[in-house]
């Protein structure tokens, strides 16, 4: 029972983190209708310039700062300059140009960085909190509520954005309809350019986490991550920020669960059994209800 | 069945999956479109097997005049070569992305692994039983994987694929017990034939210790031309045709009575099988299977690959493969002289690079490498058919 109560805490974090990426990626593909496979690179590249900051003598939170602004430029220039020549074309295209930046970035990362893995120290304690007299739950301590918290008040945050503000209302309008939006004088460019440059934002607030969680960082450990952060998102439908939200956390349960209850090696093996049932059963994700069109 | 189940992003989006300026090239046969004359035979077949016959005397004279170390390099080039046919079939023909390759290569190479295994003290079975093994269980994960990949485009492919690298090396660290866990498996050198000793001290010289790595790159090559062989008869064949249907025009090929996911799976079931042998030539060739060589990164470099020689053409898979295998040495040299990185860093260098490539290849030439050439060939005979009638 407490194994369980600690799996499924745990569970609950590490599907916070899944959130975060799958936001990112909905955020993509709602407006360009590209899933950007580069996401977990740029993050990686941007959780590697926080670590120079904080290597510099700047805090966490400086850092952080830092990695999120240098997501929005870095997610902008990138659909400005790679992504708007691919947009609208063959599926493929776009798909291989994402793979492309996806091993560049990469690479990138390890040249200028070293391929070694190196120490990353999160904000808060990552020491659980003792529920009683002599039972831990290790996977609830300050630093796992501050990742919860994060991803929460970033959601709401989308979801406020989305709904309240005009910025917001033109970058729905020009996800939906372009040609529509386009003649009502949305700068529809620009809220593309927009979107890349939020998600990027929100890859890298997901690779701050991620990297507090684990206590390291290197410029491969978001591989995994782009995985996961793809299942959650198509377990919510992939075009909407709240049902990514929700296959994060539920992702994060499943596998949790395996983690704990078999064995770390097969978390990859789970989110493909995972991803296929749910592409073969449930296509629009678990909470779609209009039956896929067909072209 | 054939239902595209995947929501795809505007109508009519679901018949672009497949970058069509990429495959037009690829898909004009060389002399019949534009109906010049040729010196090779007008029957596929023939002309194949006149291909073929050249290419294996073209292999002895390049592994006979090079060093010991470039045979090595050449077999490295051999298997990836026969990975990046069959995804180039896949990807350039039916029109289905796979980042999932290397994971079906760590299947053939761990079959080839288990049937070698250096610590079984048995007589080990004949490569050929081997090779054929390792396609078979590649073979049928490759029709698993097919069946789910029939119903998915785009996107959603390129994920599931994506999830199945990142998958199948962990299970080779779950059942450390027979699958050797992180050190793997180590690979029994295959037997070679006293004839091959012979034969190579007639024609270069060459003897002693270096043969084993020799014969190895030799049944690397020789693996490469049958089944190059084997799948550019396929694709001029009426299954090649129908897999561009399939690819190109899903209504119009359902309409004329193709089922499009049973064609789609066929697609995965031989591309998985190129894959399974290509796996297995690799388990020879570095003697050893562990997952470390298994990683999403050698999916994507197979992708890389073929994007750059020209999606659906085998030259340009070949050429893809021998830039993944000889540009890393050069740009180490390149990073530990010039910018002076240690080795590991600067092997990195030639991530950077393909990449870019990838991306450039996408935004100014489509076509890859030779589907480029070959379009501007077709464009300039164009141009002079046209000025020719005018003319006159």
């Amino acid at each position: 029972m407490e194994q369980f109560l600690s799996l499924t805490l745990g569970g609950v974090v590490s599907g916070s983190v899944y959130a975060a990426f799958a936001l990112a990626l909905v955020l993509i593909w709602r407006s360009t209708r590209i899933v950007n496979f580069a996401q977990g690179s740029m993050a990686a590249a941007t959780t590697f310039i926080a670590v120079a900051v904080i290597d510099a003598g700047g805090s966490y939170w400086l850092a952080l700062v830092v990695a999120l602004l240098s997501g929005l430029v870095m997610g902008a220039l990138i659909e400005r300059v790679v992504i708007r020549p691919v947009e609208g074309g063959p599926e493929l295209n776009a798909v291989i140009v994402t793979l492309g930046l996806f091993v560049a970035i990469q690479g990138i990362v390890a040249l200028v960085a070293g391929v070694d893995e190196r120490a990353f120290v999160p904000p808060f304690s990552k020491v659980g909190y003792e529920v009683r007299e002599g039972f831990t739950l290790l996977s609830l301590s300050p630093n796992s509520i501050w990742t919860v918290a994060a991803v929460l008040v970033t959601m709401l945050a989308l979801t406020a954005l989305f709904r309240f503000t005009r910025v917001g209302l033109a970058m729905r309008a020009s996800a939906f309809g372009q040609e529509v939006a386009r003649l009502l004088g949305v700068r529809v460019g620009r809220m593309l350019t927009l979107g890349w440059a939020l998600a990027a934002a929100v890859g890298a607030l997901a690779g701050m986490l991620i990297a507090g969680d684990v206590s390291f960082v290197g410029p491969t450990f978001m591989d995994t991550l782009i995985v996961f952060g793809f299942v959650a998102a198509v377990l919510g439908g992939l075009d909407s920020p709240i049902g990514a939200v929700v296959g994060g956390l539920l992702l994060g349960l499943a596998l949790n669960y395996v983690r704990g209850y078999l064995d770390d090696s097969l978390l990859g093996m789970a989110s493909l059994v995972i991803l296929v049932v749910v592409l073969l059963v449930r296509p629009g994700g678990l909470f779609s209800t209009t039956a896929a069109r067909r072209a | 069945m054939s239902e595209t189940q995947t929501p795809t992003g505007e109508p009519g989006a679901a018949s672009d999956d497949a970058p069509s300026t990429a495959t037009a090239a690829a898909n004009a046969s060389p002399a019949r479109a534009t109906g010049r004359r040729s010196f090779l035979p007008r029957l596929t077949l023939l002309r194949h097997l006149l291909i073929l016959v050249v290419g294996a005397a073209l292999a002895v004279l390049l592994l006979e005049s090079t060093e010991l170390n470039t045979n090595i390099k050449l077999g490295n080039v051999a298997y990836l070569a026969v990975a990046a046919g069959g995804l180039t079939l896949l990807t350039g023909l039916s029109g289905q992305i796979s980042l999932g390759h290397g994971a079906l290569m760590a299947v053939g190479a761990y079959t080839t692994a288990l049937m070698l295994d250096v610590e079984r003290g048995d007589e080990p079975p004949s490569l050929f039983l081997v090779f054929l093994a390792a396609i078979a269980a590649t073979t049928v994960v490759g029709a698993l994987v097919g069946v789910a990949a029939a119903r998915l485009h785009g996107p959603y492919l390129a994920g599931a694929t994506l999830a199945l690298a990142v998958g199948i090396p962990g299970l080779a660290l779950y059942f450390s017990d027979t699958l050797g866990g992180e050190q793997g498996i180590t690979v029994r050198p295959p037997e070679r034939p006293e004839w091959f000793d012979n034969a190579v001290e007639q024609l270069s010289g060459a003897s002693g210790r270096g043969l084993n790595d020799k014969w190895v790159a030799y049944i690397a090559v020789a693996c490469l031309l049958v089944t190059y062989f084997f799948l550019a008869n396929l694709m001029r064949s009426r299954m090649g045709r129908t897999w561009r249907a399939v690819r190109d025009q899903e209504v119009a090929a359902e309409l004329a009575g193709i089922s499009l996911g049973s064609w789609r799976v066929l697609a995965f079931v031989v591309s998985a099988a190129a894959a399974g042998l290509a796996g297995a030539v690799l388990a020879i060739v570095v003697q050893l299977a562990a997952p470390g060589s298994f990683l999403p990164v050698l999916s994507l470099s197979l992708l890389t690959a073929v994007v750059i020689g020209g999606l659906g053409s085998l030259t340009g898979a070949l050429l893809g493969s021998a830039l993944l295998v000889f540009l890393p040495p050069w740009l180490i040299d390149i990073g530990r002289d010039v910018f002076d990185m240690e080795e590991a860093q600067a092997s990195q260098a030639s991530f950077v690079v393909y990449g870019l490539l990838l991306v450039v290849t996408m935004l100014f030439a489509p076509a890859g490498l030779v589907g480029t050439v070959r379009l501007a060939l077709l464009r300039r005979r164009a141009a002079r058919a046209t000025a020719a009638a005018g003319g006159r």
